[in-house]
């Protein structure tokens, strides 16, 4: 079984954790064009490498960041947004 | 042991020659290159020379011929979906397969089934009438059927699967079929190189030569290739290849799992999908129960497998089929599938001229492999996708026209 450290709960199975994608900047609504906004609500970096992800500790409801190596699935640390 | 065996055991001649040809070097330039050598781009590749008669092609291939999704999937082939470009567009990759092994003068092992979509709550069985209804209204042959047609085409079922999902209804798809998944990308293969088409395994693609938004050539392991258009048809790989070429697309990578039994005497002649229980599975005709279920929950570029993912599907087919409690799970893989947010493919020209795209193939590239071969031959040949595959253009993000086939494209939403 795989294991992910989260945050608040420490060490915990993979099976309580939901992947929410990769962190991405929002642009300024009101000042974004169409093909901006289209861009960050659609377009992703699928190439893989060290990504800033966000995950949801499911049963104590805590969503935090882990970066994390998409090819090797290594996850090189984790922490609650905006602590790092 | 047959004395015609032993004979050519014995002899240096060979009673078939090889499938195709491998030249020893790469040549320097091509009308087209195609990066890929899975089903799609050899049929990409064989549909170039037969209907547009361009054969100065070469198919790269980073590892060997069908070794990537084409070998990895659970061959079924189906046209039941739910949204009318997904079902003409599929149906088409139908109609192409029905006489596929005629036309590639090799055993496809294609075996006309019957496919079933079980529905295990009334929500599923709203869906399930939808997608009849669409699909009759394109002629295509689906229809609503009860758990006594389901009883009676497999009588092994239980049912009430255990006790907690009992099954309300079916979708039935008559034209639902299966077929030798490795054959088809040799099949292809073997005729593409017949036509002239040159294919190089163990060749990997390092670098686009790109100048003002338009291709002018591969860089590779084994050399530089000048050309002026190139097909990605590399499913999995389909991110690597995009930042290559320097811009973004919607696909994210997710493994996707299968499995087979060892062989059994043949009993399972239907092939059975269920949405709510996750699973797929049909008998293959060497007697292997080949299952598959929904996809790993998060982004990896790897084909690694799980002792989970075995865990969790098997529980669901002993809901549906208690007797195969002592059968084995013999082998377990892994694809990498290249995940759209409308489940639907990605095909046709890109903002870089004489780049085009054929990806997004998550978890339904399969059955598309023939019409998929011969519409992206076109687009290359007239630098122009044909309208059959419009609804499945790069820019329908940009222009907020997704397609909505998460329905009927995979199972476990």
């Amino acid at each position: 079984m795989k294991l992910l450290q989260c945050p608040i709960n420490g060490l915990r199975p993979i099976d309580e954790f939901a992947f929410g994608g990769e962190h991405r900047d929002m642009p300024d609504l009101q000042s974004s064009s169409d093909a901006a906004w289209a861009d960050y609500v659609f377009h992703r970096n699928g190439a893989p490498g060290v990504k800033k992800e966000w995950w949801y500790h499911v049963p104590s409801g805590i969503w935090f960041i882990a970066e994390r190596n998409t090819l090797t699935d290594h996850v090189e640390c984790t922490y609650l947004w905006g602590e790092a | 042991m047959p004395y015609r065996l032993l004979r050519f055991a014995l002899t240096k001649k060979h009673p078939e020659p090889a499938f195709f040809r491998q030249p020893e070097k790469l040549g320097t330039c091509y009308d087209a290159v195609i990066i890929g050598g899975g089903g799609h781009g050899l049929a990409a590749a064989y549909y170039l020379a037969k209907d547009h008669g361009i054969t100065n092609v070469a198919v790269l291939e980073r590892g060997y011929l069908g070794g990537g999704n084409t070998g990895r999937n659970t061959t079924i082939i189906r046209s039941n979906y739910l949204t009318p470009e997904g079902v003409a567009f599929y149906d088409a990759s139908v109609k192409i397969w029905e006489n596929l092994s005629q036309e590639l003068d090799l055993n496809l092992f294609y075996s006309n089934r019957g496919h079933f979509t079980l529905a295990h709550t009334e929500s599923a069985m709203r869906t399930m009438r939808w997608r009849a209804e669409v699909n009759k209204h394109l002629r295509v042959k689906s229809e609503v059927v009860g758990p006594d047609d389901i009883k009676q085409a497999c009588p092994e079922i239980d049912l009430s699967c255990a006790g907690h999902a009992p099954i309300l209804g079916a979708l039935y798809h008559a034209p639902g079929s299966v077929a030798r998944h490795d054959g088809v990308a040799w099949g292809y293969g073997r005729a593409a190189s017949r036509m002239g088409v040159e294919i190089f395994q163990n060749t990997e693609v390092i670098g686009l030569d790109i100048q003002h938004d338009r291709i002018l050539g591969v860089r590779t392991s084994r050399g530089n290739i000048k050309t002026g258009k190139v097909l990605s048809a590399v499913a999995g790989f389909t991110p690597r290849i995009t930042s290559m070429a320097g811009f973004r697309t919607p696909i994210v990578i997710h493994p996707l799992q299968a499995c087979v039994s060892e062989p059994m005497k043949p009993w399972l002649n239907t092939i059975l999908v269920s949405g709510s229980l996750h699973v797929y599975v049909s008998q293959s005709s060497r007697g292997e129960l080949v299952m598959g279920a929904s996809l790993d929950p998060y982004e990896i570029h790897s084909t690694r497998s799980t002792l989970d993912f075995v865990e969790g599907l098997s529980g669901h087919i002993l809901d549906m089929f208690p007797f195969l409690s002592g059968i084995k799970v013999v082998r377990q893989w892994a694809g990498m599938a290249d995940m759209t947010p409308d489940f639907a493919p990605i095909m046709g020209k890109t903002p870089v001229e004489g780049f085009y795209l054929d990806a997004g193939w998550g978890t339904w590239g399969f059955k598309a492999t023939p019409i998929s071969g011969k519409t992206m031959a076109e687009t290359i040949a007239k630098d122009k996708a044909p309208d059959l595959v419009h609804a499945f253009r790069l820019t329908r993000f940009a222009e907020f026209e997704l397609t909505g086939e998460k329905g009927a494209a995979a199972v476990g939403h």
